[in-house]
């Protein structure tokens, strides 16, 4: 069958999936964690424990802060040491509760067996509850609250669940380890959010070069018989999990300039949120625990791990646990190499939305910028669409008319403009400035209407 | 915790230069060049060795004394340059000519207008037009190719092409003007009969340009037009009159066609940036190359339909733009 792919713009970097052999790894508990009341798109969590509180692990420590928003859970049982500002990775302060970890005793009512309940809840409204209660969050990037994603506005309805498995970044292998090792339960996943979406189909997408996971999940298709349930092969090609991308690429629709995926049928969610709907909906188990990556091009693979953390752990922490940083570790990343954040503050707590600790060598040193020689690289790997070249000189000619002409403001920052530039020219750079502007401007006029 | 960097992202970088981009076009033209040298011998690798030295000597001097930029010098492009004003030129070119080519291609078609990435027309090309207006004897005075590799009878001559326009005005019908000079269009395809050291060998400039395909340093868009457009004016006019207009083998293997179809109208800074900016451009270079041909006084035109479907290249990169996503 032939294998899917989005249809403008897009590179080819080197995959780098060193870590790929490694299994999942749950590590030991560190003597404090922090856990931040910022890490889910949207307002700010607010905390509902006070200094000096016993916690639970699975226990709710803050409320959700507007419409969208999450709960957050304490991932560990212990003491309550502090609630106040925080440095998060890129050195903003961020509010944190902090907790002195005492045992490991879990919230009552949550089930922490291995079994595979396979039964789906017959009522819409109590998956999504739980959906809600335990604080899930889209693990693909951008951590925005899943049980507001699973229920359309009135008038909008779903064509298609897609399930996206690309892991298109390089070096990242958490969600190929989970797709390998906890491939049932995200296949029950699938068929709970499924359900909740009124009975569409649903699309695993999942690129080439993760043949073993794509045997995987059709093994288990077939064995846990949900119909209306099936795996697409994507090409390798970046950004494939773009969320417009992965829409482009499966359903073959486009969602327009401004829009939403709803608007066009579509609903995508990463399938480590679909791990977590899975222990939420069938477990009652919050998200405080994800998968991530330890890998680079600096770092011995018998230095390697894919661990399963507990959120609050610091990063610093966790890298000392695989031995430390590396030599000749230039940047470390939270995230892929094309999306991901440098880090700044190695103390910083991790998040839901964690994915890796990268660390990369001399290659990341960025090019001294020479003269654009218009080659148009930029522009033929736009997955937009859009002109780099031109927006970032728009950017610095001070034209914010043209940049909105342009579509500066459809800049999804994937970065393969600035990745495929010869002349090492920071067309991202600019670029992020110059949607900013525009994006202030379109709020701005439609605050006057 | 040591030093570490913090910047925004994308933290990798693809491998492609600038400089390596350049060297891919420099290996790119090595197949002409050796055959050109093979066939013309010492003369032109004189006029190759002045002009690649002289445009990039010229671009270091303009960058470092007269723009006081030292950072403009970009040496891999004032090479493609040089190597480019060499193949533009005949091998019985004199020095000074070819130095002063130099000179208006890096001085006047390059630097003046801010250096690589900045000009409107193609530098090599500008310097042609500049030595052909300037030195209709010199830029005209090709010899019968006498290098390396032996060739009989050995002397001066005119290219195919200015001898059909001497014909044609004479009042000879087309094939008595080729039958009469012994040409036959398939032997331009290994070697042309006579003319600059660029228009020698369609297949090594093929060769070449395959090499810049397989690379992904051009895309064919502009160069296909190009051929196509002078093939279906040539099929018509030839079609209509065989004996006042040449056919389409012809056209596509004489002259500066393939040259300025793969190496020169496939300039990044002088060309369109869009797929179907370039396909227009392309069709106006090949109407105007075969205007001049059929019903100019010059008997070839590819340097002044490059220049002239330069000018129009910002007009163009305004009308056309990228397939945007989302937006119909």
């Amino acid at each position: 069958m032939a294998k899917l792919t989005f249809s403008i713009g897009g590179i080819h970097p080197a995959d780098c999936k060193l870590s790929r052999g490694c299994k999942i790894e749950t590590l030991p508990l560190p003597p404090k964690v922090y856990v931040s009341m910022f890490q889910h798109l949207g307002a700010q969590a607010k905390p509902i424990v006070e200094v000096g509180d016993s916690v639970k692990a699975g226990q709710i420590i803050a409320e959700p802060g507007g419409f969208i928003s999450a709960y957050v859970h304490s991932p560990v049982s212990g003491t309550v040491k502090s609630i106040g500002l925080r440095k998060d990775l890129a050195g903003f302060n961020v509010m944190h509760v902090e907790i002195d970890v005492e045992g490991d005793e879990w919230a009552e009512g949550i089930d922490l067996s291995p079994e595979l309940v396979t039964a789906i809840p017959e009522d819409r409204d109590f998956i999504l509850d739980r959906i809600k209660m335990c604080g899930v969050v889209g693990l693909g990037g951008a951590t925005f609250p899943t049980h507001v994603k699973l229920n359309p506005p009135p008038g909008k309805k779903a064509d298609c669940l897609i399930l996206n498995g690309a892991e298109c970044e390089p070096y990242l292998t958490s969600d190929f380890r989970i797709l390998l090792e906890r491939t049932d339960e995200i296949v029950v996943g699938a068929a709970i959010m499924k359900k909740v979406l009124g009975d569409c189909p649903c699309v695993i997408g999942i690129e080439e070069n993760k043949p073993e996971a794509i045997a995987a999940v059709r093994a288990s298709l077939a064995r846990l018989g949900y119909p209306g349930i099936r795996v697409e092969v994507l090409r390798k090609r970046y950004p494939q999990g773009g969320e417009k991308q992965l829409i482009d690429a499966v359903m073959h629709r486009q969602v327009k300039s401004g829009g939403l995926p709803i608007d066009v049928g579509a609903v995508v969610q990463n399938v480590a949120t679909s791990l977590a709907v899975y222990e939420a909906v069938q477990k009652n188990k919050p998200l405080v625990t994800n998968v991530l990556t330890v890998t680079g091009d600096c770092l011995p693979v018998d230095r390697m791990h894919n661990y399963l953390f507990r959120i609050g752990m610091p990063l610093s922490w966790i890298a000392e646990q695989a031995g430390g940083v590396p030599e000749g570790a230039v940047k470390i990343i939270s995230g892929g190499p094309m999306m991901g954040k440098a880090v700044a503050n190695f103390d910083a707590a991790t998040v839901k939305g964690s994915s890796s600790i990268l660390y990369l060598g001399e290659g990341t040193r960025r090019r001294q910028e020479t003269p654009c020689i218009r080659c148009g690289r930029c522009a033929d790997a736009c997955p937009m669409g859009l002109e780099p070249f031109l927006l970032k000189k728009l950017y610095q000619y001070g034209d914010p008319a043209g940049l909105e002409q342009n579509a500066a403001q459809d800049c999804i920052e994937c970065g393969c403009c600035q990745y495929s530039c010869p002349a090492g020219v920071p067309l991202l750079d600019n670029i992020r400035m110059a949607k900013a502007q525009v994006m202030g401007i379109i709020r701005a006029r439609n605050a006057k209407k | 915790m040591d030093k570490v960097l913090i910047s925004p992202s994308p933290h990798v970088h693809a491998k492609a230069s600038t400089n390596s981009i350049m060297m891919d076009v420099v290996i790119a033209l090595m197949p002409a060049i050796v055959v050109s040298i093979l066939f013309y011998g010492w003369a032109e690798i004189l006029v190759l060795a002045v002009a690649a030295v002289s445009c990039v000597g010229l671009e270091y001097l303009i960058a470092r004394f007269l723009m006081k930029r030292p950072e403009l010098f970009s040496g891999s492009s004032a090479l493609v340059t040089g190597l480019l004003l060499a193949m533009n030129l005949p091998s019985t070119s004199p020095w000074w000519m070819v130095a002063l080519g130099a000179l208006v291609a890096i001085g006047i078609a390059k630097m003046s207008f801010g250096g690589l990435g900045q000009n409107l027309f193609n530098p090599a090309i500008t310097a042609r037009v500049f030595l052909l207006i300037s030195f209709p004897v010199q830029m005209t005075n090709w010899t019968l190719p006498n290098g390396f590799i032996s060739y009989p009878d050995a002397v001066s001559g005119a290219t195919p092409l200015g001898l059909l326009k001497e014909g044609l005005k004479s009042g000879e019908s087309i094939q008595q003007i080729l039958s009469t000079n012994g040409f036959d269009s398939m032997t331009t395809v290994i070697r042309d009969i006579g003319g600059s050291a660029g228009e020698i060998s369609a297949l090594a400039l093929l060769l070449g340009f395959g090499y810049l395909l397989v690379r992904k340093v051009v895309k064919p868009w502009i160069t296909l037009s190009i051929l196509l457009t002078i093939a279906a004016i040539a099929a018509v006019f030839h079609g209509i009159d065989p004996a006042h207009f040449t056919g389409v083998n012809f056209n596509l293997v004489t002259g500066g066609v393939l040259l300025g179809a793969c190496f020169m109208a496939t300039d990044y800074v002088t060309s369109p940036m869009s797929n179907w900016g370039g396909v227009i451009y392309g069709i106006g270079i090949g109407v105007i190359v075969m205007m001049i041909r059929y019903f100019g006084s010059y008997p070839e035109g590819m340097s002044f339909a490059i220049l002239i479907m330069n000018c129009f290249v910002p007009l163009i990169n305004r009308a056309f733009h990228q397939k945007k996503y989302g937006r119909a």
